[in-house]
């Protein structure tokens, strides 16, 4: 089988595979948001960047090769994710106290994960009223971090296309596709594959937050490292 | 061996973070062989001396709020920013994507049981904030300790690894934001 270095140790892999693919499958940690193993990558969170022949690159798109030798943990690249981490924090609202996604969200264990105390950088603020018009399911746009899972799950799978990501640059942001743009006037259904994929806390199920007490949330028990793989397991 | 001074302030908090370093239980017998208190809730001195070390929990929220924080980091060699508020604002900063003057207006002169149709204005109350700031973004904060509120095994951590000269670092097992 071919293989390709990950920090040095050997991980092998299938013809198109991409290098996070072929790392998850081998139980190696690369940090990642955007990225879910049941979906096309879409490389636009950056975190899951690594080093390749002194070049960095998205591993989640990028194609696994022959040879290659790619570096992921070390200092410099674990500040740069750092850094879009803590950005990301504050484009948003991230009050995690009152988050039902607390303990259970993606974005927060990555902070975790790379030792962030703090965001570091000025907060934005910004002015993002919350969606509740459909019956069992909200909508808690403070805390999107644009990864486009929602937007691929709706349309790739349920064949609905709710989701979109809108604008350009800084101004990108979630809409969603009714008229009224809101939920509450869309085909969404709480059966909907897009209803589970979000990894932070926008698409919230009514009616049941907080229902699980801290310390058995899913990352009270296990380091995102040690979680990521879990979502191969539980698919086989 | 000097014991370090220690100034502690709440500003736009709730005095949890407080209550979680009381927390720390018996232990305080231990921190209070090693430490001084200066200016602190604890206390209830008013006035923040030269410190060693000062904790502040709370956002910013008033213009009272950042003449007290001025004052510790001049006074205090290290600073630190205490639990969520002090670092990103926390529930205080949910204000901030509202207008000031849309939530006084809305409080004095709208809420039942508390309009009185007047704002209130009386010279000695400080003047709110805009918006609701964490501690960074107006002075230098050396240390951060996040939780809503830090555990006192974080505190407890911070403190006993600052005593014993060691960079404070904290586990998996310790840095929460909730
Ligand atoms: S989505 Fe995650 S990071 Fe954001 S507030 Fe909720 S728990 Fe915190
Ligand atoms: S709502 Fe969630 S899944 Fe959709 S783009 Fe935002 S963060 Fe991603
Ligand atoms: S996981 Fe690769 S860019 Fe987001």
């Amino acid at each position: 089988m071919k293989s390709f270095l990950l920090d040095g140790e050997r991980i092998s892999f299938e013809e198109g595979e991409t290098i996070l693919q072929a790392a998850i499958r081998a139980g190696k940690y690369i940090p990642h948001l955007c990225f879910h193993p049941e979906f096309r990558p879409h490389g636009s969170c950056k975190l899951c960047t690594v080093k390749i022949a002194g070049r960095q690159s998205a591993s989640c798109t990028r194609l696994a090769a022959e040879g290659l030798e790619v570096e992921s943990e070390t200092a410099e690249l674990n500040a740069e994710r750092l850094l879009l981490t803590q950005m990301l924090f504050v484009e948003g609202n991230h009050f995690c106290p009152s988050c039902e996604k607390s303990g259970d969200c993606q974005l927060q264990a990555t902070a975790y994960h790379l030792g962030m105390t703090s965001a570091h950088f000025d907060h934005f603020y910004p002015n993002r009223p919350v969606d509740a018009s459909h019956p069992e399911y909200l909508l808690d746009f403070n805390r999107c971090i644009l990864c486009s899972l929602c937007v691929r799950a709706s349309r790739d799978v349920d064949n609905k296309n709710v989701f979109a990501l809108a604008g350009r640059g800084i101004a990108t942001h979630l809409v969603v596709n009714a008229r009224s743009g809101k939920l509450g006037d869309t085909d969404f259904a709480a059966t909907d594959k897009a209803a589970s994929v979000c990894p932070v806390g926008v698409i919230l199920k009514k009616g049941k937050g907080f229902s699980v007490p801290i310390g058995s949330r899913t990352f009270d028990k296990k380091e995102i490292g040690e979680w990521v793989d879990t979502r191969l397991k539980e698919r086989t | 061996m000097a014991r370090l001074k220690v100034a502690t302030a709440t500003l736009a908090g709730c005095f949890g973070c407080h209550m979680s370093f009381l927390a720390i239980d018996e232990r305080i017998f231990e921190l209070v062989e090693h430490v001084e208190f200066d200016r602190s809730p604890i206390n209830d001195i008013k006035k923040v001396g030269e410190c060693d070390l000062g904790l502040i929990e709370g956002g910013l929220c008033n213009s009272e709020n950042v003449e007290v924080l001025r004052e510790f980091r001049k006074k205090c060699r290290i600073l630190v920013a205490v639990g969520a508020c002090a670092i990103n604002g926390g529930l205080p900063a949910q204000r901030n994507p509202i207008p000031l003057s849309v939530i006084l207006d809305e409080i004095y002169l709208g809420e039942a049981g508390i309009a009185h149709g007047v704002i209130p204005n009386d010279p000695e109350l400080p003047l709110p904030l805009n918006k609701v700031h964490p501690l960074h973004e107006v002075v230098k904060i050396d240390y951060f300790l996040p939780g809503c509120p830090p555990s006192a095994d974080v505190i407890w951590k911070f403190l006993t690894d600052l005593l014993a000269g060691r960079e404070p670092e904290f586990g998996p097992e310790l840095l929460h934001y909730d």
